[in-house]
């Protein structure tokens, strides 16, 4: 049974139809990716996943709920974890600050004011930092980091709560070979307890970290499959030989 | 595990925040014996005005909401408590604070409800538009209301007691007001200090992002601004007893725009910040109205001060001397937990507040 499942989606903007009757299935612990040329509403559909913004028509399933009209928050509650395609770490909050704040998500505001899990929760944030390689920069403010450690940053603080699915939006956008190559290292581990759905431009590593892709163009699904019925497919290629 | 040791802190910067904090103190606590009896009450004034200020800066320095009506928390506080004074005979402080506190909590509960309590999160413009027009229309509304003295306001007849004793303005009024200007400043450091407040400063910098993390932002602001709505609601009580009057320009546009001015001149984000704001625009107010030659011209001048230091320094008088990441300072690092072992890592002490 899919993890995440839409039917039927749609989006416009005034005129312009973003997206017209995506059907996608996630399954859960598997590495989806969405790719396509720019403009054919592969970030747009991640942005309806994670309820940024709400689908003109169509339904939106997540671990047996309809989220087609739940708000982030109550998404998140679910167990879903959006990172941005443009870094949001709080740039004036320190590395821990960051991952603390994201970690306590789920606190309840009585045990916020009484700062009572932040001692419990430190091993926790060093762990994740230790892990995405921040922990000896833990007292930097986020601003001070370099993009690629951003990036991470990000990502590590989408992990907090253990989601059941992770958004990713361009993870490796502006970083360097070394680093996107880091970056598949970190997100490796992540299969045994999360799904993944990733928009990336960078072919080369969506292929090497994802199970199935989707390819959307248009606004529509293209095609959909494994790695390999997606290289193989006549008409991805037609697209991305044409068009990109 | 990391190479920082948790716990341990590593080439601290010199501190500013603990040092103004207990200069100023000092200062206040001193203070009364080196002024004129007639000083100490236009210094008491400043005291209970600070706390109004301080609800503010806990509602924009620090939750972004910008309240353009903080008065009216104040006001309508100051006006219940007349009340109870007046037709109920009710002059305990010890009554009447509690009282003017829930007061506060309760109306600035109710406007946050309206303003702040909706699924998408309500922008900067509309809230302060919503706050302006609420504090303008009850203005309006106790100006024309007979019963609570119209547009002549209500004279307070009686002393407020504390105890068996009668409350008068002068010495023990001033050290009653510090003393809780020195509450609501603790209060409010332990909220914005707290992981509470980590949450705050999240909200502040990308609430969009705290919105993802699972966090629902209006509770956290709805919080704040009652929160923020019970101090002026303290700040209002004492003011009405200690100037045994209130009218309705306490809880109208003049006043609130006062505090928003003292918050913005003393630096918001910081706690301190609004309490020297209000002492410095309190004191140059009083200079400057007491001068012949600038009797006429005083608010022009003020008006020209506080421009120059908001447009050239929106950080304010406190951001001479804080540096950005002493302002931000950390969260609920000193509380909770048995284990100093445990405790979480910084190489750069920031310090408080």
């Amino acid at each position: 049974m899919a993890l995440l499942e839409t039917h039927g989606v749609a989006k416009v903007f005034g005129t312009l139809r973003a997206l017209d009757g995506v059907d996608v299935a996630v399954r859960p612990n598997s590495f989806h990716g969405l790719i396509g040329p720019n403009g054919s509403g592969k970030s747009t559909f991640l942005k309806a996943l994670a309820g940024d913004h709400f689908t003109t028509s169509g339904t939106i399933t997540f671990a047996g709920h309809d989220i087609t009209t739940a708000t982030p928050a109550e998404r998140s509650r679910f167990g879903m974890s959006l990172k941005f395609q443009i870094t949001a770490v709080l740039p004036e909050l320190s590395v821990y600050d960051n991952v603390l704040l994201a970690m306590q998500s789920r606190e309840k505001v009585w045990a916020l004011l009484r700062s009572r899990s932040r001692r419990r929760l430190h091993g926790d944030v060093m762990a994740l930092l230790e892990r995405f390689r921040l922990a000896d920069k833990c007292s930097n403010l986020a601003a001070e980091l370099s993009h690629g450690e951003q990036q991470w940053l990000e990502i590590a603080m989408a992990l907090t709560g253990e989601p059941q699915l992770l958004l990713l939006d361009e993870p490796t956008g502006g970083m360097s070979p070394q680093e996107r190559r880091v970056t598949g290292e970190l997100l490796m581990p992540i299969k045994a307890t999360t799904a993944l759905v990733i928009v990336e431009h960078d072919l080369d590593f969506i292929k090497d970290i994802c199970d199935r892709l989707t390819v959307f163009d248009q606004g529509r699904v293209l095609d959909q499959g494994t790695v390999a019925e997606i290289e193989a497919s006549a008409k991805v290629q037609e697209v991305y030989t044409t068009r990109v | 595990m990391s190479s920082v040791t948790p716990g341990r802190r590593l080439a601290a910067p010199l501190r500013v925040l603990p040092i103004a904090e207990l200069l100023l103190l000092v200062l206040l606590v001193v203070l009364p014996w080196f002024i004129s009896d007639f000083h100490v009450i236009i210094t008491t004034r400043m005291l209970i005005l600070a706390i109004l200020a301080l609800s503010f800066d806990l509602c924009w320095g620090y939750s972004g909401i910008m309240s353009f009506g903080q008065a009216l928390f104040f006001g309508i506080a100051g006006y219940v408590v007349a009340l109870f004074a007046n037709k109920a005979g009710v002059l305990q402080l010890a009554a009447l604070v509690p009282i003017g506190m829930l007061v506060g909590l309760v109306a600035a509960g109710l406007v946050g409800w309206f303003l702040l309590w909706a699924r998408q999160t309500p922008t900067i413009i509309f809230v302060a538009l919503g706050t302006l027009t609420a504090s303008y229309a009850a203005e309006r509304l106790v100006a024309g209301w007979q019963w609570v003295g119209a547009g002549n306001g209500m004279s307070i007849w009686d002393f407020a007691m504390l105890g068996p004793y009668e409350l008068d303005t002068g010495l023990v009024f001033y050290y009653v007001g510090l003393a809780f200007l020195l509450f609501a400043y603790l209060a409010s450091r332990y909220l914005v200090r707290s992981q509470f407040g980590l949450v705050l400063a999240g909200m502040r910098q990308n609430e969009r992002r705290l919105a993802f993390f699972g966090y629902r932002v209006q509770t956290f602001k709805l919080l704040v601004f009652a929160f923020a709505g019970m101090l002026a609601g303290l700040s209002g009580t004492l003011y009405s007893f200690h100037e045994g009057f209130v009218g309705p320009t306490s809880l109208g546009i003049t006043q609130s725009t006062y505090a928003v001015l003292y918050g913005l001149f003393g630096g918001v984000g910081t706690l301190i910040g609004p309490i020297i704001g209000t002492l410095a625009i309190e004191t140059i107010t009083f200079v400057l109205a007491d001068r012949d030659e600038l009797k006429n011209y005083w608010p022009v001048v003020l008006g020209v001060i506080l421009l120059v230091v908001v447009a050239y320094k929106p950080t304010g008088i406190m951001g001479f001397f804080l540096s950005e990441r002493e302002r931000l300072g950390t969260f609920g690092d000193d509380r909770g937990g048995d284990e100093p072992g445990s405790a979480p890592p910084r190489e750069v002490d920031r310090g408080p507040a």
